[in-house]
């Protein structure tokens, strides 16, 4: 008797501590999906809030050695100064910083301290101030990719020389720099107004923030009213046949196609049959709105759904036809629900990358794009390209490209969840 | 041009609609006898003409210009027979860059410089003439349109019936997307598969397209083809990495949905599940970033520590990320369908006498499995169409192997590494992705249609 009961205890303990660790397994797959979110997110700003200031190393320019008088700047055009040759006179300003050298290897080092384009650092603060000028002017000089990762304490320093981009006596300048007070931050202002380049502390995301527009725009200039129209015409005037079968059958399975897919279609189709121009976001756009408008239809077409009928037949009971009951009643009754899937499909459509690298988005370029048909990056692809890049500054940028597009896609979606929050009616 | 003329005909178009509505009006009062339709209709008609119509012609025009442009500024060419059609439009593109002040070449400067004139005299004189048609036509039925409105003009049925037909052609675009797909694909992969036989792409194992080039136009030595072309290490690399990420997501998703269905507090569950959904909508190339430049030296780490050779590109890496990118497919979907089992059955269940666990592995699991497996397809198919995480965080090189620590490389990847830059479009390298693109859509459809019919024919109804 005992036995048995002894059985019975035991095999409920069993049970029992079963149950436990069937939940604990539970609690510990949540935690790790949760885990992994908060690590990517981590990792991601961890590497990426540095890209938003900048290393500017201070030179005091006697403008003097250029002309006798400064104050003759004022009467010269952009153009004058343009003709001016700089060169070898911001060569010589930033020798001034340690005027003991005179080797010419050191010389080198100690310029390459600064980015490639200080000469035109130059000549562009000497434009905009042209009529001010003073005998000596102090500038800030954008530092080298590498100087600024010294700065920024993410390039190592204890490695062997040979196996650092940054040389010894160049550590040596920079620490005197430093100590001497000229090393300092700045907002990296040019890092969101400027486009791609070569060199990791000169290049920005400004070109591929303005593609990133451009190519929305086009998927919600043609996506929005495409969407809506498929959906009305679906839900409320479609006849029960196969055709509207058959559409429906097709756009679910749009829903699921691999976006690859769409852009082979954007390659084969739009690029070489109908000829528009490669790597632009006109097209860019149209592959990406095929790809959005499953979306925004299915999203729509709930919406309208939920209408009730009673509002439907409210309106035809009182003499309107079928399209005036749904264009005046219907329509703006679920345009909330549309617009709520319009921007989750545009906030898709944002993110997305491979179709764009297969119509050739993944050109390099450094203007800014002005009009939708200018060659141009975008966001996301603008990290594919710098995450291809071996120096490490780009790995700062990327990471702070990457915040950015998170940054424009949580707007997106917050818009979402207000609109319907807002304007959602409960029948 | 188009932004001006496009403007100029919306701009047409409101004037006509305020036009339309007036006569509407006028006709009203002077006539005494009632129009048929709301006088508003009569605009909307009127402006229906004149937009609609210039429209076409603009699209129409500008979609064979081109084509008569190139006739015309060659005819000194083609009249000289000498030219093949290449070479032609090599001739074109030529011609054009002159005429925007890029000289490249001085050979036949005589024909070229008469072609430079008269492609910019055929441009300024088309552009001029498409401004004279278009807004010609546009005031012409704005004109028509406007005395054609009387009391027996229904208008309303008309403007009606547009829209009809606009939102069902709207509708249509749909099918054409599929159609369009489905053409583009199929008409490279069989000019691919008439270079390269069918069987040897199916099931050959050597895949380096990098080895054929277009020697002379057209003239490719066979024994490049042959050999060249075997998709099986990329099927087997897309197994590979899409088994990885099923084995990371399948129980981390699965458990997950079950804790929020069964076990987690409402509270619990209102967080936790929008913060596990932001993995759905992180883009995937920033996992492709994470995967490249975190988890990939972390894993090549770790296994170097164990002893292990392990790629810097390994299958591992890119499987993992992309698992933890599948989780939220799994979760969400599995988690309605755990819920939607009626509570009589849970409740039977306890009443019984069984455990939590026992109830949700021996009666809610079984009752949603239709639904879970279906999950698990259209997350299949998510892996297998994945792009940007494989194509950073994987192998470019095609080697067979089934080790998880070296480096694969899949379908999509090749997609990307094929088609990505400049390509010459002729050759059965370029044409071979669009046959890679072919299997992924196929397979990915198959998988789609299977899950619904799975979802669908063995779903139990409870009511």
């Amino acid at each position: 008797m005992t036995d048995r009961i002894e059985q019975r205890i035991n095999s409920l303990n069993k049970r029992l501590n079963s149950e436990k660790r069937f939940r604990i397994y539970c609690i510990g797959a949540m935690s790790f999906a949760l885990a992994w979110v908060l690590i990517l997110f981590l990792n991601i700003f961890s590497s990426g809030y540095s890209a938003f200031y900048r290393t500017v190393i201070q030179v005091d320019v006697p403008f003097l050695n250029l002309i006798e008088d400064t104050t003759q700047f004022s009467e010269m055009s952009s153009e004058d100064i343009n003709n001016l040759s700089m060169y070898s006179f911001s060569k010589k300003a930033i020798y001034r910083l340690f005027p003991d050298i005179e080797e010419k290897k050191d010389k080198k080092m100690l310029i390459r301290l600064f980015s490639i384009e200080f000469e035109q650092e130059i000549r562009e603060f000497l434009k905009s101030n042209k009529s001010n000028i003073n005998e000596t002017e102090t500038i800030y000089l954008t530092a080298s990719d590498d100087v600024d990762q010294v700065n920024k304490g993410n390039y190592p320093r204890d490695l062997d020389e040979d196996k650092r981009r940054i040389k010894d006596i160049q550590l040596l300048f920079f620490d005197d720099l430093v100590d001497r007070g000229l090393v300092s931050y700045e907002f990296n202002l040019p890092f969101l107004m400027r486009g791609d380049s070569r060199e990791p502390e000169l290049a920005g995301v400004g070109g591929s923030i303005v593609g990133s527009l451009f190519t929305i725009l086009v998927v919600l200039i043609l996506s929005f009213p495409i969407g809506i129209f498929a959906a009305i015409y679906l839900e409320e005037f479609a006849p029960k046949n196969r055709v509207t079968d058959f559409i429906e059958i097709n756009i679910n399975n749009l829903a699921a196609v691999p976006s690859i897919v769409f852009g082979l279609l954007g390659l084969g189709i739009i690029l070489n049959t109908f000829g528009l121009p490669r790597s632009t976001p006109l097209v860019g756009g149209i592959v990406l709105s095929l790809m959005t408008l499953p979306t925004i239809i299915i999203a729509t077409r709930a919406s309208l759904r939920a209408v009730p009928p009673s509002i439907r037949e409210g309106a035809l009971a009182v003499g309107a036809t079928k399209m005036q009951a749904v264009m005046h009643h219907v329509v703006p009754v679920a345009m909330p629900g549309a617009l709520t899937g319009t921007i989750i499909g545009l906030a898709q459509a944002l993110g997305e990358t491979a179709p764009l690298l297969l119509i050739g988005m993944v050109a390099f370029v450094v203007d800014v794009p002005q009009t939708p048909l200018d060659a141009s990056a975008s966001l996301p692809v603008q990290v594919y390209l710098w995450s291809e890049s071996a120096e490490r500054g780009y790995v700062e940028k990327t990471s702070a490209t990457i915040m950015m597009l998170l940054g424009f896609l949580i707007l997106m979606n917050l818009a979402a969840v207000l609109i319907r929050r807002k304007f959602e009616t409960k029948w | 041009m188009g932004f001006i003329l496009i403007s100029l005909i919306i701009l047409i178009g409101i004037t006509s609609y305020f036009l339309g509505n007036l006569r509407a009006k006028n006709l009203r009062t002077s006539n005494q006898k009632n129009l048929k339709s709301l006088s508003h209709y009569y605009g909307y008609y009127v402006a229906l003409w004149a937009v609609v119509p210039a429209l076409l012609i603009l699209l129409m025009i500008t979609s064979f210009k081109s084509f008569f442009i190139e006739q015309y500024v060659l005819s000194d060419f083609i009249a000289l027979g000498s030219y093949t059609e290449t070479e032609l439009s090599l001739l074109f593109t030529q011609i054009e860059n002159t005429a925007m002040g890029i000289k490249l070449f001085d050979e036949n400067t005589i024909l070229i410089d008469g072609a430079v004139n008269k492609l910019n005299y055929i441009n300024k004189t088309s552009e001029n003439l498409t401004y004279v048609t278009v807004l010609g036509f546009s005031g012409l039925l704005v004109l028509y349109s406007i005395f054609n409105i009387n009391h027996k003009l229904n208008s309303r049925k008309i403007v009606e019936k547009f829209l009809l037909v606009l939102y069902f052609t709207c509708s249509l675009v749909a099918i054409m997307t599929t159609v369009g797909i489905i053409f583009s694909l199929l008409y490279e992969t069989l000019r691919f598969f008439s270079q390269v036989p069918i069987t040897d792409f199916l099931f050959g194992l050597n895949w380096s397209p990098q080895r054929v080039f277009v020697r002379e136009a057209g003239d490719l030595d066979t024994r490049d083809l042959a050999n060249a072309f075997g998709a099986v290490p990329l099927f087997a690399g897309t197994f590979l990495i899409a088994l990885i990420a099923m084995c990371v997501s399948v129980p981390v998703g699965l458990l997950t949905a079950i804790y929020m269905s069964e076990y987690a507090s409402p509270k619990v569950r209102d967080w936790a599940k929008p913060i596990i959904e932001i993995l759905a909508g992180i883009p995937t190339v920033v996992y492709g970033f994470f995967a490249a430049l975190t988890v990939a030296p972390l894993v090549r780490d770790i296994g170097q520590g164990a002893g292990l050779t392990v790629s810097s590109e390994s299958a591992l890496a890119a499987g993992f990320v992309m698992g933890i990118m599948i989780i939220p497919f799994i979760s969400s979907l599995s988690d309605d369908v755990i819920k939607s089992v009626p509570q009589s059955l849970r409740e039977g269940s306890y009443a019984m006498g069984a455990t939590k666990r026992e109830t949700i592995v021996k009666v809610l699991l079984p009752a949603a499995l239709p639904g879970i497996v279906g999950s698990f397809l259209l997350a299949v198919s998510r892996a297998i169409g994945e792009t940007m995480i494989v194509v950073m965080a994987a192998g470019l090189n095609a080697k067979l192997t089934a080790n998880p620590l070296d480096a694969a490389t899949t379908i999509t990847t090749q997609i990307v590494v094929i088609l990505i830059g400049d390509q010459e479009f002729d050759s059965p390298k370029t044409q071979s992705a669009f046959a890679l693109g072919l299997t992924l859509f196929v397979v990915t459809l198959a998988l789609n249609f299977i899950a619904l019919q799975v979802v669908k024919k063995y779903t139990e109804r409870y009511d």
